[in-house]
C-alpha cells in the first residue's frame, strides 16, 4: 500500500543534534530499497500559489492554503505493507527530529 | 442465566478476535459475536447448555460470518467479475489465544488516541456495551459510537497491522498496552469510578499473563491491580466517604486477592509496575514500614521520574523520616510548577504540615486541596480532615 509522507517543519523542535540520522542513510534505507517510489524537497511555502474556482471564476492566492507556522517542506511516497512499516521509515528521517512527519494512506479513486 | 453470562464474558473477545483475523472486518466480527450470544439466549433455556459453550458460540458466530460474506461475495460478483473466497479456517485452540493478543495490541496501537485505545479495548476485547463506555467517559452514546467507528476506520484505512509486534518492537509496544490496562483499572478504581472497569482490567491482566507468561511487567501490573483492588470493600464508610488506609477495617480486605498479589509481586522482576506492586504489598501489612516504602519509591523515582511519583516519594519519606524531610522533597517535586493546581500535592503538603504540628496552616491547605479536587468523594474527605484540624 502507498502512504504519502509529508515532511514538515516544526517551530519548536527539541533536538539532540548528535542523534539525528543522516538523510543519505535514510535515502539508502528507503528509496534505494524500493520502499519509497518518489520524494522531493519543495520550494519555500511562501512561493506557493493557491488555486480555487468560485462561482465559475478562477481565484489565485499568493501563499499556502493554510497560514501556519509549520509548513510542508517535502514529501515522499512510500510503498509499504502497513502503518507500522511506514512509521519505521518516518522515525528514521532526520526531519522527524527537527520537524514533524505526517503519514497519510492513499485512498485510491481507481480512475 | 448465569451460564450464558459467563460464556459471554469468556467468549466475546475470543470470537471477535478470531473473526477479525479471518474476515478483516471489525464490525462484522462484533455483529456476529453479538448475534451468536442472542441465539444462545434464545435456545439454551429450552435446549440446555451445550457441553462446550465457548466452542458452540464460536461455531455459530463463524457460520453467521460465512453467510454474510457469501451473500456479499454474490452481490460483488454481480457488480464485477471478482470473487475471492475468504479463508475461513479457524485455527486450533492455542492459536486462537493468539488472536486475542493480536486484538489487544491492535486496539492499543499508539497511532490511536489514548481514549480511543481504552474505549476500543473495552468494546471489542471485553465486550462492554458502547452505552456503558459512554457513561464512564461522560459522553452521549452516539458520540462514543462515532469515536469507536473513527478508530476502526483508521485501523482499516491506515492499515494498522493485526499482529503482535515481534523483536525489539514488542518491548517498545508492550508498555503502551500495559498503560491502557492500568488506565482502565484506575478509571474503575478511581474515587468515583466504575467498579466493573477495574474488574475488566484485572481480567485483561490475567489474560495477558496467560498469553505472555515470560513478560515480568505483565505480572507486575496484575499484582499491582490485585493488591489495590483488595481494598475495594473497605475504602469507604457506610455513607460512601473515603477512608484512609489506617481508618479502614482490615477485616474487609480481600485476603485471597492480597495473597495472590503478594505471590505475583515476588516474581515480577524489577520494572516500574513490579516496584509499585512492592509498595502496594507494604501497604497490606499490619504495620506499614514507611522506610521500606520510601526505599521502593526511591527506586520508582529512578525508573519513572514523573512529578506524581516524586510527590508520592516525598510523602513516603515524610512518614518515614519526619515531615521536614517530606516537605523538602515535596518542594523539589514542585520545581518548575510541575504540580501546580494538583489537589493531591496540596493534600500531601497539608498532611505533612499537620504532622509538623502547624494545624492552622494544615487546615487552610486541606481546604485549598478540597477546592482543587474534581472528585466529590475526595472533596468530602479533605473537608473532613480540615475540620478535624480545628477540633
Amino acid at each position: 500500500m502507498k502512504f504519502m509522507m509529508f515532511v514538515c517543519t516544526d517551530t519548536q523542535p527539541e533536538t539532540d543534534e548528535a542523534a539525528v540520522p543522516s538523510i543519505e542513510q535514510w535515502v539508502a534505507d528507503t528509496h534505494d530499497k524500493g520502499r519509497a517510489i518518489m520524494g522531493e524537497r519543495l520550494a519555500d511555502a511562501t512561493t506557493a500559489t493557491t488555486v480555487r474556482v468560485r462561482g465559475g471564476e478562477l481565484l489565485l492566492t499568493d501563499g499556502p492554503f493554510a497560514e501556519t507556522t509549520e509548513v510542508i517542506c517535502g514529501f515522499d511516497i512510500l510503498e509499504v505493507a502497513d502503518l507500522d512499516e511506514a512509521i519505521e521509515i518516518a522515525r528514521n528521517h532526520p526531519m522527524a527530529y527537527a520537524g514533524r512527519i505526517e503519514l497519510r494512506a492513499f485512498d485510491p479513486l481507481d480512475l | 442465566m448465569d451460564a450464558l453470562a459467563n460464556a459471554a464474558k469468556e467468549s466475546y473477545g475470543r470470537i471477535v478476535a478470531t473473526l477479525i483475523r479471518v474476515t478483516g472486518d471489525w464490525d462484522l466480527a462484533e455483529d456476529c459475536a453479538q448475534e451468536a450470544l442472542a441465539i444462545a439466549a434464545e435456545r439454551w433455556p429450552g435446549e440446555g447448555i451445550p457441553a462446550n459453550p465457548g466452542g458452540w458460540l464460536m461455531t455459530v458466530a463463524r457460520n453467521r460470518a460465512i453467510d454474510v460474506l457469501r451473500r456479499a461475495t454474490v452481490e460483488q460478483r454481480k457488480l464485477r467479475e471478482v470473487a475471492q473466497p475468504a479463508d475461513f479456517t479457524v485455527r486450533e485452540a492455542d492459536e486462537v489465544e493468539d488472536d486475542r493478543l493480536r486484538l489487544i495490541f491492535t486496539c492499543c496501537h499508539p497511532a490511536l488516541s489514548l481514549e480511543a485505545r481504552v474505549a476500543l479495548t473495552l468494546r471489542t476485547v471485553c465486550g462492554v456495551p458502547t452505552e456503558e463506555i459512554a457513561r464512564v467517559f461522560l459522553v452521549a452514546e452516539a458520540t462514543m459510537t462515532r469515536r469507536l467507528t473513527r478508530a476502526k476506520t483508521k485501523i482499516a484505512t491506515a492499515n494498522i497491522p493485526y499482529r503482535v509486534p515481534a523483536g525489539p518492537a514488542l518491548g517498545e509496544r508492550l508498555p503502551g498496552v500495559l498503560g491502557v490496562i492500568y488506565l482502565l483499572f484506575t478509571r474503575g478504581y478511581g474515587n468515583d469510578g466504575e467498579p466493573a472497569f477495574a474488574e475488566e482490567a484485572i481480567r485483561l491482566g490475567r489474560l495477558l499473563r496467560q498469553l505472555m507468561p515470560e513478560q515480568p511487567e505483565v505480572i507486575g501490573l496484575l499484582a499491582l491491580c490485585l493488591l489495590q483492588h483488595s481494598r475495594r470493600d473497605a475504602r469507604r464508610d457506610a455513607d460512601g466517604n473515603l477512608l484512609t488506609l489506617d481508618q479502614q477495617d482490615r477485616g474487609r480486605w480481600d485476603r485471597a486477592a492480597i495473597a495472590e498479589g503478594r505471590a505475583l509481586a515476588a516474581v515480577a522482576g524489577e520494572g516500574a509496575y513490579a516496584t509499585q506492586a512492592r509498595i502496594a504489598v507494604e501497604h497490606t501489612r499490619d504495620e506499614t514500614d514507611w522506610s521500606v516504602v520510601a526505599g521502593w519509591y526511591d527506586r520508582l523515582a529512578m525508573l519513572q521520574p514523573t512529578p506524581v511519583v516524586r510527590l508520592n516519594r516525598a510523602v513516603a519519606h515524610g512518614f518515614a523520616y519526619g515531615p521536614e524531610a517530606g516537605l523538602d522533597l515535596l518542594a523539589e517535586a514542585r520545581t518548575g510548577g510541575a504540580l501546580d493546581g494538583y489537589a493531591a500535592a496540596t493534600a500531601a503538603e497539608a498532611e505533612l504540615t499537620a504532622r509538623l504540628g502547624d494545624r492552622l496552616r494544615a487546615e487552610l491547605l486541606f481546604r485549598e486541596a478540597a477546592d482543587l479536587t474534581t472528585s466529590p468523594a475526595e472533596r468530602r474527605a479533605l473537608l473532613g480532615r480540615a475540620t478535624s484540624m480545628s477540633s
